[in-house]
């Protein structure tokens, strides 16, 4: 009797008190630095006490239900655990660099970082999601052609072609907006995705009927791209006053969907219920339908997607095609804001290599893609932030670099976490597992 | 085309000529061992900026020209070995993917070089005050028209470069690791039977590659500008470019470095030269032009391309 109860309590309120615990350390931790606000940290605490103790519940359920699970078995728990431990490895080595550089502000510094987007109030909060979602979405890119075997380092040159598409509509195409704005804008981005939906086909074709390496003609398409854009905008766009593209029209620039109400005074506007969409659209389309399955066939095993009858080449050009439509879309929700111009300058777009380290921390499917997104989103608010101190915001650059460069050495991680994990599952072998298992069966 | 405009251009098409070539016969060393390279961005820019460093601290002291243009190259060329080391590591004993832990690399370094230039020097921009030209070369200047056109007011490190080049053929061609190297990045299970250390090799292949990357870097600021600013301006991808245009071959990288050095010089010409100037395309259309031809040779050639065939795959011992 007195086992059952202890078992369920531990089943079910444990995670609410781990989560209760939680809540008092995240909402008493930040008053001792005083520029945070009451409102912000006591919501911040509710927001990870909730999330926490979910997370905790859920894990003791599934412990009770599962008796014999391994952890060190499941590949979804082996890879998280290897990008967590990137990620550590990556925050370790910003500290270390911090340290060197200017010790004395340097934990300082750190929590400034770790508090990314959570750091102050709604407006950073808002602004975090604003900024992550071009990179939520080449995320995605990255993800999808992964998925289907390919590498997508073209991001960059797709999501350029996008943005001046979306630009170029947004400038010229006033007259849609007089009928409705949202025709205007809807056309824009439409328009943005099948620009880089094209500029995806072309290494796409090219691998899929001449054998040509992705990756290579990516690269090249990228500098195209570059070039290309910087042509067409002194051609068509062209404020020479500025050097740079014209304003868009008031129609065309992203609506803010009453986003403003919840995190007033932010940058935040529509540009994040698309990404939600676009995420949501791809989970489906990867795990529910029969196309899906055939592209991540195809990732698996070329040859053996052909010999199951599956067109792989069409295959290879349909996930190039949808993974550079997502990247142009990125370009498109990237400019159609107001007091943002594309510039004729040849600089590739960063946020399309970022696409690349978001896609592999979030395992390349596309809720881990949000997810590592607004991670990054977090971090880079972080990074604004860190100005306030004397530090270079190029920090969480690095810090990402070196994320991906821990999860490039993907191998070592894992073999880490099965190491800890056998160890952890090993030494509760005789204690508690059983006992819950027990009382499992019992139901 | 006159012979002024000739004057003034084959000097600023040498000059983007060299720094294209070592680079990509850097990507050649890495990739006839049997690993694709593309973190020669970022390797080139790792080398720029401590070379730059070096020579930003260098020029008070007094000496001359060639002993600065020298130490810059050869720190250039060590940071360049000890940052691709990384990339070997990753590839070769870890067996990552090779893309991604390039792509982390490139990532690195332009970030890491802004961080610590505006840590310790306040901006990003590190200057270096002199040109580093001869007016002319020994004897081989005083040869007329082919005199006055290659060997006078060369860039010292272009003609460094040129020597660089021309010895780092020999080894990969005439000598036994040059052969070695070439076996890994064809038959590693076959070289691997025959008592080669594969894991040594391709170590020294991408280490080669990086030390040259590291020298193009210094190069290319030597040549282009007077500061670094945290940019190579895509050289190290354009250096691919050329790798693959020259077939895998020493000869025709030069050609090709050549023909794309040439496109972007022109781009930054065509005001003064008449010719190009009447026929009023974009600027644009000459820097897109290598990378267009890239693709297309990409694309039609790829059947008698001469890439190595172990290029980009992790070493297996179990396959032999």
């Amino acid at each position: 009797m007195v086992e059952k109860i202890k078992n369920y309590f531990i089943t079910n309120y444990l995670g609410i008190s781990t989560g209760f615990s939680l809540f008092l350390f995240i909402f008493i931790i930040p008053q001792l630095f005083e520029d945070s606000d009451l409102i912000i940290s006591l919501i911040r605490g509710i927001i990870f006490s909730i999330v926490v103790g979910y997370l905790v519940y859920k894990f003791l359920l599934f412990r009770r239900n599962n008796p014999n699970f391994v952890p060190s078995e499941s590949k979804l728990v082996v890879d998280a655990g290897g990008s967590l431990v990137a990620i550590i490895v990556g925050l370790l080595f910003g500290l270390l660099l911090m340290l060197l550089v200017n010790p004395g502000q340097a934990f300082y510094g750190f929590s400034i970082i770790l508090r990314g987007g959570l750091n102050r109030n709604f407006k950073s909060l808002g602004d975090m999601i604003f900024f992550s979602v071009p990179i939520i979405l080449t995320g995605l890119s990255v993800a999808f052609a992964f998925r289907t075997g390919l590498f997508n380092i073209g991001a960059t040159g797709q999501l350029t072609m996008g943005a001046f598409v979306a630009v170029f509509i947004g400038v010229e195409w006033g007259a849609l907006g007089e009928i409705h704005p949202l025709l205007h804008w809807g056309t824009a981005l439409l328009f943005a995705m099948i620009a880089g939906g094209l500029f995806g086909a072309i290494p796409g074709l090219l691998k899929a009927y001449r054998n040509v390496n992705e990756v290579v003609a990516s690269i090249m398409l990228n500098y195209v791209a570059m070039y290309l854009n910087t042509m067409l905008i002194v051609a068509y766009i062209y404020n020479r006053d500025y050097a740079r593209a014209l304003d868009i029209e008031e129609t065309a620039i992203t609506p803010i969907m009453n986003l403003d109400l919840i995190f007033p005074g932010s940058a935040i506007n529509g540009g994040i219920v698309v990404a939600v969409i676009v995420v949501i659209i791809l989970h489906i389309i990867l795990n529910k339908t029969t196309f899906g399955y055939e592209l991540k066939a195809v990732g698996f095993n070329r040859n053996a997607s052909k010999y199951a009858g599956m067109n792989s080449k069409r295959n290879i050009v349909y996930a190039m095609m949808i993974s550079g439509a997502v990247a142009g879309l990125a370009g498109g929700l990237m400019f159609l804001v107001a007091g943002k111009h594309l510039k004729p300058e040849n600089i590739l777009i960063p946020e399309g290599f970022t696409g690349i380290a978001i896609s592999l921390l979030g395992l390349s499917s596309p809720i881990g893609v949000l997810l590592a997104g607004l991670f990054y989103g977090s971090l880079q608010q972080g990074g604004y932030y860190l100005q306030l101190l004397n530090f270079t915001p190029e920090i969480i650059d690095i810090i990402i670099a070196v994320i991906i460069y821990a999860s490039a050495l993907g191998l070592v991680l894992q073999k880490f976490v099965k190491m800890i994990l056998k160890r952890k599952f090993l030494e509760k072998e005789d204690g508690e597992p059983q006992d819950l298992a027990v009382e499992g069966s019992d139901e | 085309m006159d012979i002024d405009t000739l004057y003034f251009i084959i000097p600023l098409v040498i000059a983007s000529t060299v720094p294209l070539a070592l680079v990509a016969l850097g990507a050649l060393f890495s990739e006839r061992s049997g690993v694709i390279n593309i973190a020669l961005e970022g390797i080139m820019l790792m080398g720029a900026f401590v070379g730059a460093i070096v020579i930003y601290y260098l020029e008070p002291t007094g000496l001359s020209d060639v002993m600065i243009a020298f130490f810059g190259l050869l720190v250039g060329a060590i940071i360049g070995m000890l940052f691709s080391v990384l990339h070997a590591f990753a590839a070769v004993n870890m067996r990552a993917n090779q893309i991604i832990s390039a792509t982390a690399l490139n990532m690195f370094a332009p970030a890491f070089a802004i961080f610590i230039a505006r840590t310790f020097f306040g901006t990003q921009r590190v200057p270096i005050s002199r040109t580093y030209r001869i007016s002319s070369v020994p004897i081989l200047g005083d040869i007329p028209f082919i005199g006055d056109l290659f060997f006078q007011g060369a860039y010292l490190s272009s003609l460094l470069g040129i020597i660089i080049f021309v010895v780092a053929v020999l080894i990969l061609y005439k000598t036994k690791q040059g052969l070695r190297l070439r076996s890994c990045g064809e038959n590693p299970q076959a070289a691997d039977t025959l008592g080669i250390n594969i894991y040594k090799i391709r170590y020294a292949g991408v280490m080669t590659s990086g030390a040259l990357a590291g020298m193009g870097g210094v190069i290319f600021v030597l040549s282009f500008s007077t500061s670094f600013n945290a940019t190579v301006s895509g050289f190290g991808f354009l250096a691919l470019a050329v790798l693959i245009f020259g077939n895998w071959k020493p000869g025709r990288i030069i050609m090709a470095a050549l023909f794309f050095g040439f496109m972007r010089v022109i781009s930054s010409t065509t005001a003064v030269i008449p010719f190009l100037n009447d026929l009023g395309l974009d600027d644009e259309i000459y820097l897109m032009l290598p990378y267009l031809a890239t693709l297309i040779v990409l694309a039609f050639v790829s059947k008698n391309s001469a890439a190595p065939r172990a290029a980009g795959e992790p070493y297996d011992p179990g396959k032999r």
